[in-house]
């Protein structure tokens, strides 16, 4: 079953006089617990396609089916419900919050979605543990390392365990031994069902995933699990 | 988002960010305190002259020499002696009035009291046995003045309580010999002392009957005639009875003054009241102006953390969510710079009236209510537009301002 379904995709962007297709003619189905690397050169639309599956971005046209709902067309307010409990970001600069601690970082999106804060502590010393960071829960960004930072930034994305974990160059700020790690981290939770697409132009941990999608140009290149598409 | 979490989110945040925090509420704070104090010196000015009037007795209507130029009742003409004839028969014509309980008439002047081996310069009042009971005071030795003739009056003298203390410290006065200008009279009694009243200390008076103030002065006509009505509703009655009763007699002119202390005391009531309130809209205007700070520092706010603003939607908050989180926290500003100002204009008001001990430096329950409106109404109202400009942020483009 494929939890994501993209059909006849256009992004265009208006800057002045020139406009930009970021996105054309974008036929693209994933599987629930997939494992996707898109890649491909700087501008070829990895951004703006990753934006648009995380309903942070809206298609000029095509249809996206996310878990077999059409999501183009839900209000702002249906959007943000979605992206709180079926989307997870993880982004190149981590994100966190500055002034709130590892524990409140990772709660934030429960916080926004309204769950009790009793449960919300519960569920940030699981998943404090299970990220190997307990020691550091009380510890605000600037104290930690940007390992710790990205494996805060995950366990934030995930804590709301949502179907589809979009990783946007998730390894782009981090040493290469910190960025493996952090991969590894990903792929653990991808190996228990979650649905992982990473966004990389690092040629190896592309080649880790199981299926890539190369972009050029804001179209579909190349799609190692359909090879008849290239052309 | 639990407004709980809202609440503490926005607390957070400005936490966050102490300098430009402290600022608005220190803006906003200021604003409140200058109204509150402001207010407390205007509404402690009305308060003070209220009290002073209202000193005077109830049901009072006073009558003075001299036509008032407007017909109704300024200020200045309270305050001006002109001589016109005003004497002692047409106070006591005005006895027979059917409105009128007592009538107390009243001349005035400076001696000097010569008594138990000492000098001192008083004030003389010529009044009559009635104007006790018309200022309601009350004797703390002896008796008032006896019920006599006007025109003639008994070699007797009542004396205040001041002067009482500073001639014969704690000795009985009673039944004591004493010397005014040339005059040799008993004290027949003390009053008890009744503090500043408008114009005179009555604690420094020596009242005298009214015949033997005006031979020791060496004239025949009043100062004034204080009236007594049988009541609240007969004030105008009173008015109108004593303006045609010495309209008749005084040859059909009309050259004298009727007052009521109703009418003087709305009048300064109008006129402080006014005051106090030009003066808390002037304070007000700080409070517009920490408005607009606050509406600032919130911009600065958005700008500062719009990567957190697209965050927050990538990770699913709503736009009225994040509305809410930032005017919520336009709101604490606001709430605590209130407050905090509130607290310094009530400190204010205290030393103001530690200073100043006979002015009750209270601001008015109103400008309390208005002051802390205000900056709270200002504090959302400024607040509206950030917060509305942070949940209508696009959060790709929030997402790359780093
Ligand atoms: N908000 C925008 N306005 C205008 N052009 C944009 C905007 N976002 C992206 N683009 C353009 O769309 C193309 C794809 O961008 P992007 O998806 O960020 O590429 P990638 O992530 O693959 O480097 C680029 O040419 C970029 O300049
Ligand atoms: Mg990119």
């Amino acid at each position: 079953m494929s939890v994501i379904q993209l059909a006849g995709i256009e992004r265009v962007f208006h800057l002045g006089d020139s406009t930009v297709h970021a996105l054309t003619h974008l036929d693209v189905g994933i599987d629930a617990g997939e494992y996707v690397a898109i890649m491909g050169p700087s501008g070829s639309g990895k951004s703006t396609l990753l934006n648009l599956l995380g309903l942070l971005d809206r298609p000029n046209a095509g249809s996206y089916h996310l878990e077999g709902r059409d999501v183009t067309t839900l209000t702002p307010d249906e959007q943000a419900a979605v992206r709180s409990r079926r989307i997870g970001f993880v982004f190149q600069s981590f994100h966190l919050v500055p002034r709130l601690t590892a524990a409140e970082n990772i709660g934030l999106p429960m916080m926004l979605a309204g769950i009790p804060a009793a449960e919300r502590a519960q569920r940030v010393t699981q998943a404090l543990n299970d990220f190997g960071l307990a020691p550091r829960a009380d510890h605000r960004p600037d104290q930690l390392s940007g390992g710790q930072r990205q494996r805060v930034a995950i366990a934030r994305a995930t804590i709301m365990q949502p179907a589809v974990l979009l990783a946007d160059e998730p390894t782009g700020n981090l040493d290469r031994a910190t960025g493996d790690d952090v991969i590894h981290l990903l792929e653990t939770l991808n190996g228990r069902g979650m649905t992982l697409i990473i966004v990389t132009h690092d040629q190896k941990i592309g080649s880790r995933a199981r299926r890539q999608l190369l972009m050029e140009d804001g179209a579909l290149k190349s799609d190692s699990a359909r090879p008849s598409v290239a052309t | 988002m639990r407004n709980a979490d809202v609440l503490r989110f926005a607390r957070d945040a400005a936490a966050g960010y102490p300098l430009r925090t402290s600022l608005s509420v220190l803006a906003m704070a200021i604003g409140v305190a200058a109204v509150v104090v402001l207010t407390a010196l205007g509404d402690g000015a009305r308060r003070y002259v209220v009290n002073q009037f209202s000193s005077l007795g109830s049901n009072l209507v006073i009558v003075l020499p001299g036509r008032s130029a407007t017909g109704g009742f300024s200020p200045a003409n309270a305050l001006t002696t002109t001589p016109r004839d005003l004497t002692v028969d047409d106070a006591f014509a005005l006895t027979r009035l059917p409105s009128v309980r007592r009538v107390a008439p009243l001349t005035a002047g400076n001696s000097e009291i010569n008594a138990n081996g000492r000098l001192r310069e008083v004030v003389v009042a010529g009044t009559s046995s009635t104007y006790i009971d018309i200022r309601s005071f009350k004797m703390a030795a002896g008796r008032f003045l006896p019920a006599a003739d006007w025109n003639r009056g008994a070699p007797v003298a009542v004396i205040g309580s001041k002067i009482q203390e500073e001639i014969f410290g704690g000795r009985s006065a009673v039944g004591e010999l004493i010397r005014l200008g040339d005059r040799r009279l008993r004290i027949v009694g003390v009053l008890k002392s009744v503090g500043q009243g408008l114009g005179m200390n009555t604690d420094e008076v020596v009242f005298v009957p009214v015949g033997v103030a005006q031979s020791l002065f060496n004239t025949n006509t009043l100062f004034r005639v204080l009236i007594e009505a049988r009541s609240r509703d007969e004030l105008e009655a009173v008015k109108r009875e004593v303006m045609a009763a010495l309209k008749a007699r005084h040859g059909g002119e009309e050259d004298i003054t009727v007052i009521t202390q109703d009418a003087v005391l709305a009048t300064f009531d109008r006129l402080l009241r006014a005051l106090t309130a030009a003066v808390a809209g002037i304070a007000a205007i700080s409070l517009a102006v920490a408005g607009i700070l606050v509406m600032n520092v919130m911009l600065v706010a958005v700008t500062q953390r719009t990567a957190e603003i697209g965050l927050l939607k990538a990770l699913g908050a709503r736009a009225a969510t994040i509305r809410d989180a930032f005017l919520a926290e336009a709101a604490m500003l606001s709430l605590v710079g209130a407050l905090t100002g509130y607290g310094l204009g009530l400190f204010g008001a205290f030393v103001l009236r530690q200073i100043y001990p006979v002015f009750p430096a209270y601001p008015p329950d109103w400008a309390v209510v208005a002051a802390l409106g205000t900056a709270l109404g200002t504090g959302l109202l400024f607040g509206i537009m950030p917060a509305r400009r942070a949940a209508r942020l696009d959060p790709v483009q929030a997402l790359m301002k780093h």
